[in-house]
């Protein structure tokens, strides 16, 4: 399958998206990503039992530390999609890449003060970007 | 162990509003195992006070450094230049961290991270309760192990009060009634004798009410003087 997906993202491999710490997506953040997430295996269906949970944990935690310094949480992001389905990663990479444009540049890299209230819940804005979890099988 | 928890972003932001370099500086003792002031929290509050300045055009250096504990010279002092080097240290340790640091007569100022809530046990992932508060007087042999001054609402000596319905507190549906796990432990150890005797009114001297408190040992003062 030769599918295109935007130059822009830039992929860091991890064992499992479990691996992925709250720090290092705040990394992301400071050192001027404009926007970042994280593509775990679909709820459910994960390896290591729930690392890709964790991660939605981790992700929450991380929008809403950016929220309280002014920067707007839905800039990371969490997708889950199948390990195997290369067209819905391809997808997605698309719609986080249109997403962040909306947004525009991130304020660290412009210096232009908060973008994002501080009295707004950042779990406010969440959408719901991700397909149910699959009914058990069987 | 001592428990705490990080405070508001917005007080963090207001006490270093003003310094052009700051410390944030955790402590691998209590506040590292209840999660709040050890490496991990060190680098995530850093990276976060990093993104707030940066997007704000701030040009402000944020340091981190971890020591094994705040409350100790000895982990102190081969840190000091590191501390004069800031304008203020933003500390992540327990309020004892937090003074001893400032008491050392340097002239950078120390603020807290981290309200510093009470000298408990960790029962869960997350979860964190009250268990003494130093009273300087333990009476956990007459109550089978449970505190009645921590666990008790009213730090009842001579419980239970007659607000405990159900093994329930009357303060809060969603708290045990301490003197209800008394009465249930001893009965368990065989000593429900105990309920029955009267704990006298007691010198509350050997806690707070007797002042900020001191402990010499002299056994151990004269030792270290003959080393020298
Ligand atoms: S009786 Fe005093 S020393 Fe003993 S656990 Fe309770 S508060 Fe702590
Ligand atoms: S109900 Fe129990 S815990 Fe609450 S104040 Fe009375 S004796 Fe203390």
């Amino acid at each position: 399958m030769r599918l295109s997906y935007p130059t822009n993202v830039k992929i860091v491999r991890v064992p499992c998206s479990g691996r992925v710490n709250t720090i290092h997506l705040l990394k992301t953040i400071e050192e001027g990503a404009d926007g970042v997430y994280v593509a775990g295996c679909l709820e459910g269906d994960c390896h290591f039992m729930e690392g890709n949970l964790r991660a939605k944990v981790r992700v929450e935690h991380a929008r809403e530390l950016i929220a309280q310094m002014g920067i707007n949480p839905d800039r990371i992001r969490m997708y889950n999609m199948a390990a195997s389905d290369g067209p819905r990663f391809a997808q997605v990479a698309t719609e986080m890449t249109e997403h962040i444009r909306q947004l525009g540049p991130s304020p660290l890299y412009t210096g232009s003060g908060p973008e994002w209230p501080k009295q707004q819940d950042p779990k406010e804005q969440i959408e719901d970007n991700n397909p149910k979890p699959k009914a058990a099988a069987g | 162990m001592i428990i705490g928890d990080l405070k508001n972003t917005d007080e963090i932001l207001d006490s270093i509003d003003d310094a052009k370099k700051v410390l944030v500086m955790g402590c691998r003792g209590c506040v590292t195992i209840c999660q709040v002031g050890g490496e991990k929290e060190v680098a995530l509050l850093a990276s976060q006070l990093r993104i707030g300045d940066k997007a704000r055009g701030r040009n402000r250096e944020i340091i981190e450094l971890t020591i094994e504990r705040q409350c100790d010279a000895e982990f102190i002092e081969p840190i000091l230049g590191k501390v004069k080097e800031v304008d203020k240290v933003l500390s992540l340790a327990c309020g004892i961290g937090v003074q001893y640091v400032s008491d050392l007569g340097l002239p950078t100022p120390v603020v807290p991270g981290i309200n510093t809530t009470f000298l408990g046990v960790n029962l869960d992932t997350g979860l964190w309760k009250e268990r003494c508060q130093a009273c300087g007087d333990c009476v956990l042999e007459i109550t089978g192990g449970i505190c009645p001054i921590a666990r008790c609402s009213k730090s009842l000596l001579n419980g239970p009060c007659g607000g405990s319905a159900d093994g329930k507190c009357e303060i809060d549906p969603d708290v045990e009634c301490a003197w209800q796990l008394i009465h249930d432990r001893l009965k368990a150890l065989g000593k429900l004798e105990n309920i029955e005797r009267v704990i006298p009114a007691r010198s509350w001297a050997t806690s707070r009410d007797g002042g900020p408190r001191t402990r010499i040992r002299e056994d151990l003062r004269s030792i270290s003087r003959e080393e020298g």
